[in-house]
């Protein structure tokens, strides 16, 4: 591996966000022209439609200038972090922003946890006893729970964990960090039914295929301690699909957010952006869609770069491709 | 004598047995078996729901908020009307939407697939990178806020899913795509003078649908989960009306008090989900086994 196909393969990944991020901010800032209606009523939310307030709203967005304007004029102070103001409540929408992220990093976080701690033992136990009894409940099981719609195992969860057993809370997110982690357990638990699936299969497939190789078996033969074995030998060479599939999680978990904080009413960014849309607070929808997807290509970025870290001959083949 | 069993040529014997094993194998398990039963129920009751339960839309307030009976098998809601009768109607939304995406996505998915894999060049480049940025798009992000803010309902969304899942059937048909076209029969067709249209449509496309058909199966189930969250937040089908989605979220208001309301609804979208995956796995073994590909 030479410094310069790394470089050209960070470089690469840098631009392909970027582009990325582009391309979606321009048609997040479509949906103002594209939305049915005068974007100028839509933006006076609450206002009387006096002449006056509407050249305001015209002068303060600039909608008189050509659309390209408008949009490098929204972009730049994007990065500038002014996403504007609510049409509802007047509150800057990176500050609304900011209150609500809180509750959905720590989802994600947990959620996260949770995946990952049960996720990778489930999946190499699976595929280290390939065909056996294990393997196949945990397949199964698998194939179960990567199909269920969070929102509804979630609804199940606080039937069930909330109402008949009243072991914990049902909605909201608490005061304080015990109590927030005890209103938090269900709707990670109600997320990670996809995504522990996912490691599992990812999980599975890496381990099956590191130990069929022939260093495996030539350290077997050597005497090589099982529990090193396991380790040292064939968990540290399945590392990069399970970082695939750790990245795939992460990104899923900051999508999968909107709908389970919907079924839970956790005040997070994705019940911010469900009453947004269904209130046609534009400012709030494009201020907080961007910060979402904004996180989905950076988690994505981090992924191809930790893919370096473990693996560097993926820069020569990312490289030449 | 044992050596000669395990090293010696395979007698007649031994490969009828082992045809039969293989035979064997294939035969559907009791999970798959329940998934097409199930399945076969949503389809009977998605066609003939409103002749099934010709009262479901009924109200009654004197019969409101009941519990489990012979009469009213998941008791009643609110407003006194049958909670499994309206999970019997709610079967034509989870039918219709799904079954429209994943068919609309599969013919977009073999024209372009077919296109960018055997024609290649400029056309070939353009799809793979939209390709490439559909995948990037958080999906269920853009479905939201697109059908949110351009309004529509369940129709819009379907449209909506639809495109967003093309790009996974474009992808593997073209990947297959590739890998048939340097066979000799792709070859001969050429030699023959045959139109490029032809060779794509009447040549590779017989031999890229197996996997194109189980790809049509996890697009069903894409569907179904997606449409459905888009209705719990009141963004697909109109408030009131018997769509699983739609139903759960108007239970929510009184979730620990009357969970009847919701278990209906959520066990019908969570056993669909499950059985679509199911079938189409099943469906994927047996048709790419018969492509050669062994596990």
């Amino acid at each position: 591996m030479t410094l310069r196909s790394t470089l050209r393969y960070v470089l690469g990944r840098l631009g392909g966000a970027a582009i990325l991020l582009v391309v979606y901010s321009f048609g997040i800032y479509s949906l103002l022209a594209l939305a049915p209606g005068d974007p100028v009523r839509l933006l006076l939310g609450n206002l009387p439609a006096t002449p006056e307030t509407m050249d305001a709203i015209r002068v303060r967005y600039n909608l008189d200038d050509p659309f390209f304007v408008q949009y490098w004029n929204w972009l730049t102070d994007a990065l500038h972090l002014d996403l504007g103001q609510s049409v509802l409540t007047g509150q800057d929408v990176s500050s609304a922003i900011l209150e609500r992220a809180g509750v959905t990093v720590q989802l994600g976080l947990l959620t996260f946890l949770i995946t990952m701690a049960l996720g990778i033992p489930l999946g190499m136990v699976a595929g280290l006893r390939r065909g056996r009894f294990a393997d196949r409940v945990v397949s199964q099981l698998a194939m179960f729970s990567v199909s269920a719609p969070s929102f509804a195992v979630g609804i199940l969860l606080i039937i069930v964990f909330a109402g008949q057993l009243n072991w914990l809370p049902s909605i909201g997110a608490g005061e304080g960090g015990a109590d927030r982690l005890r209103h938090l357990i269900l709707p990670a638990v109600a997320l990670s039914t996809a995504t522990i699936a996912l490691v599992v299969r990812y999980t599975r497939t890496a381990v099956i295929e590191v130990a069929g190789q022939d260093y495996i078996i030539a350290a077997r033969a050597r005497g090589v301690k099982p529990s090193r074995l396991l380790f040292n030998y064939v968990l540290r060479n399945s590392l990069v699909p399970v970082i695939t599939a750790a990245g795939v999680v992460l990104s899923f978990v900051m999508v999968g957010a909107v709908v389970v904080e919907a079924t839970f009413a956790l005040p997070g960014l994705g019940s911010l952006l469900v009453s947004a849309v269904q209130q046609k607070d534009l400012p709030i929808v494009q201020g907080v869609t961007l910060v979402i997807a904004a996180a989905v290509f950076l988690i994505n970025l981090v992924t191809d770069l930790a893919y370096l870290a473990v693996d560097p001959r993926i820069a020569v083949d990312g490289a030449s491709r | 004598m044992s050596i000669e069993t395990t090293a010696g040529a395979e007698t007649p014997a031994l490969r009828t047995f082992r045809a039969a094993r293989r035979r064997r194998r294939r035969l559907p398990s009791v999970a798959v078996l329940l998934s097409i039963a199930y399945l076969a129920c949503i389809v009977v009751a998605g066609v003939f729901g409103p002749l099934l339960v010709p009262h479901a839309n009924v109200q009654s307030l004197t019969d409101s908020l009941q519990g489990m009976s012979s009469q009213h098998w998941l008791g009643t809601d609110d407003l006194g009307r049958d909670i499994f009768e309206r999970v019997v109607l709610g079967a034509r939304t989870a039918l219709y939407g799904p079954l429209l995406i994943a068919l609309g996505a599969f013919v977009i998915g073999c024209v372009l697939g077919l296109t960018a894999g055997y024609i290649g060049g400029i056309p070939g480049g353009i799809i793979m990178r939209w390709v490439d940025l559909m995948y990037a798009l958080p999906g269920v992000l853009v479905a939201i806020v697109a059908i949110g803010v351009l309004g529509g309902g369940y129709w819009v969304a379907v449209a909506v899913i639809m495109i967003l899942s093309a790009p996974y059937d474009t992808r593997l048909v073209r990947a297959v795509t590739i890998e048939q076209k340097g066979r000799p029969y792709v070859e001969a067709a050429r030699t023959l003078g045959l139109s490029r249209s032809r060779v794509m449509f009447r040549h590779l496309l017989p031999n890229v649908l197996p996997l194109a058909v189980s790809q049509a199966f996890l697009s069903f189930a894409f569907a179904l989960i997606n449409l459905s969250a888009l209705s719990f937040l009141g963004l697909g089908s109109t408030p009131g009306s018997p769509d699983w989605g739609t139903m759960l979220a108007e239970s929510q208001a009184s979730l620990l008090d009357n969970p009847l309301l919701a278990i209906g609804p959520a066990l019908a979208i969570i056993f669909a989900a499950v059985s679509v995956n199911i079938l189409g796995d099943y469906v994927f073994d047996r048709l790419s086994t018969k492509e050669g590909r062994n596990d």
